[in-house]
């Protein structure tokens, strides 16, 4: 039998086989963890240190009444002479000879997380627009100098940077206040927002700009009312990751913010509880803080290359 | 080269209606012409383009430097000083360049180097071979390897300190899961990951590489679309092996790729703090402190300021330099 010489480009369909396996082994692989903590997030705290691990246990709310809850041990007595519990999350706490003391300062944490990640997008995507427009457009003086030192702000490792910045909010009475926060994420992701944003805009024809202002608008009115539709989907992209960076940043976090403004991942951590066994609630928080971004990555997965390469990989 | 031509293009006052030269200005400045009458256009226009890219620019610039140069200058200036964060009110002492000196004659920094030498390299080794692999295999194009590689992309995007957190649950001992695949494939289980000084450096490695082998995977995957198929065509008419293609076509054409994806590792692994602060601290005792770790444990424990700061800038610095050899490199490469 004569054998057909396949195209290079198509594999023959024995090392697609080959291919599908690996692949999709190394996908399940690297997808237990995630689901891993998942499932440990509706489980007893007793089921999450059983020897040995359960595969399969019985499913419980506990983890995620103790995430916004705290608790306070009582005994016996103390628990059968109390009246009977008014809500399902209070007789889940009962069951752990516990009773309520009152709300988590989980959902704070996460609000925080919330507003300030919005707050950074949001100034940082507009000056970021702004700038990588005039970057692309306009001849400003020292132009590769500006966009080179603002990659390179990146080279330097957040903990370096938050010495001075951490004396710099104590002088102006920014450590552990949102504003301090967003402030810093801005600038930290400006660099992203102006080099994803300035590929996008290259990438827009100038003469649309310019047949609109042959028409009689001017640059402003032409940026406004045909650049930025154009550029609809980068700036999109840019906020998601600008979003991600905010949401997911914890250096600085954990050194200029101790109460009032900190966010969810300095405080995640301190949720295991002192007994260092509450791997539920953990796992809850997790569970509803990595929710968005994985999200969003799906949504993001085209434009994903870019991102992470500071445009310097295009597709 | 079709907008080039069209902004070198400067109307002919006669022949164009007065209102079309609004957009004379902006062709000038950018072709670089003698921008004739811009007063009088500009009134017409609002702004100049001059003006408008500097205040497009402004804010921009206006932040860096508030909370980048200064802040940097800032740290200069502390490193050449006693000063410390927890006294403000002492007087501060000027040291000259002992500060760095100490840095550098330290021998727990040196140790510090030696640890952040070790997880560097056996991460992005380990990641490179698992992320081309994965890349390859991915580009053969399977049925649902979009759906796939979506999956295998989803550790890359969480929070590093977060993944540090839960994954210290998978490595405990008794309960953890970690430990319970060893034994189900017949290993001991008896084992400590975080808590052994020979595992733990290889702990944090293992996260790493869960963590970013998609993220080299992603970047290699781009890189292997992006070779033009006629030179597979053009080998299988010479009946190249499938060995020599990839020897002579493949690799040569992804190296910039991998030259770019070892570029951006190797500055997050070094800066690496998030994910090693939570999953080991540093321990046990400083086998995973990593130059990050303890540059927080010197500012920010034991509040020496001036003394981390030279330590601060001579990171800074290194990783500096490391960035502009791979960037040579990656200009020689490309020029090939």
């Amino acid at each position: 039998m004569r054998t057909v010489p396949h195209s290079p480009l198509e594999p023959t369909t024995l090392a697609k086989w080959f291919a599908a396996i690996l692949v999709i082994g190394y996908a399940l692989i690297s997808l237990i963890p995630l689901v891993w903590i998942f499932m440990t997030s509706f489980r007893t705290p007793e089921d999450a240190i059983a020897y040995p691990p359960k595969v399969v246990a019985q499913a419980s709310a506990i983890g995620y009444v103790n995430l916004f809850t705290t608790r306070s041990r009582v005994s016996a007595e103390e628990l059968a002479a109390l009246p009977p519990a008014e809500t399902w999350y209070e007789g889940l706490v009962r069951e752990q000879q516990m009773i309520l003391a009152g709300p988590s300062r989980f959902s704070d944490r996460y609000l925080n997380s919330l507003l300030i990640g919005f707050g950074s997008t949001l100034l940082s995507v507009v000056l970021g627009t702004l700038a990588a427009y005039a970057f692309s457009r306009f001849r400003v003086p020292g132009k590769d100098d500006w966009l080179f030192f603002i990659l390179s702000t990146r080279m330097m490792p957040p903990i370096a940077v938050a010495i001075p910045v951490y004396l710099m909010f104590r002088n102006l009475g920014l450590n552990d206040t949102h504003l301090g926060l967003i402030l810093l994420y801005t600038v930290v992701n400006l660099s992203l927002a102006v080099w994803l944003l300035k590929g996008f805009m290259d990438e827009i024809p100038r003469e649309y700009e310019e047949a609109a202002m042959v028409d009689g608008y001017t640059r402003w009115q032409a940026f406004l009312k045909v650049v930025l539709p154009q550029a609809a989907t980068g700036i999109a992209t840019t906020s998601i990751f600008c979003l991600i960076f905010a949401w997911n940043e914890y250096a600085f976090a954990l050194l200029l913010t101790s109460g009032t403004a900190q966010t969810s991942p300095p405080f995640i951590p301190t949720i295991i509880g002192e007994g260092g066994l509450d791997w539920p609630a953990m796992a809850a928080g997790t569970t509803l803080f990595l929710l968005p971004v994985l999200v969003f990555t799906v949504l993001l997965r085209k434009h994903l290359l870019r991102g992470v390469t500071f445009g310097a990989i295009r597709k | 080269m079709k907008p080039r031509v069209f902004t070198q293009w400067t109307p002919p006052a006669t022949a164009v209606p007065a209102a079309n030269l609004a957009q004379a200005p902006g062709a000038a400045l950018r072709a670089g012409g003698p921008a004739t009458g811009r007063g009088r256009l500009a009134a017409r226009n609002g702004l100049s383009d001059r003006a408008l890219a500097w205040l497009f620019v402004g804010p921009t610039i206006v932040l860096l430097l508030a909370f980048n140069i200064f802040p940097l200058l800032w740290t200069i200036y502390l490193s050449f000083t006693n000063f410390r964060a927890n006294r403000p009110n002492a007087e501060i002492g000027w040291l000259g360049i002992s500060n760095y000196q100490r840095v550098l004659n330290d021998e727990a920094i040196w140790e510090n180097m030696r640890t952040t030498a070790h997880f560097l390299c056996t991460s992005i080794a380990l990641q490179l071979l698992l992320g081309f692999a994965l890349a390859l295999l991915l580009n053969r194009k399977f049925r649902s390897h979009s759906f796939w590689s979506t999956a295998i992309l989803l550790p890359m995007m969480l929070a590093p300190a977060v993944v540090g957190t839960f994954w210290k649950y998978f490595f405990e001992p008794q309960y953890g899961i970690f430990n319970a695949i060893a034994r189900f494939f017949g290993a001991s289980g008896n084992f400590t990951m975080l808590g052994d000084t020979q595992l733990s450096p290889w702990a944090i490695v293992l996260v790493d590489t869960w963590m970013w082998t998609p993220y080299v995977m992603l970047l290699l995957l781009a890189g292997l679309r992006s070779i033009p198929p006629y030179l597979y065509e053009a080998a299988e008419i010479d009946r190249a092996s499938e060995w020599t293609k990839f020897w002579r076509i493949t690799l040569p054409m992804v190296m910039p790729f991998i030259i770019l994806a070892l570029l951006f590792r190797s500055i997050e692994n070094f800066k690496m703090f998030d994910l090693v602060d939570n999953l080991t601290n540093g321990g046990p005792g400083s086998v995973t402190e990593l130059a990050s770790i303890h540059l927080k444990r010197e500012a920010f424990e034991k509040w020496r300021t001036g003394y981390s700061s030279a330590f601060a800038i001579i990171l800074f610095v290194a990783i500096y330099g490391m960035s502009l050899v791979t960037v040579r490199f990656l200009d020689k490469v490309k020029q090939r």
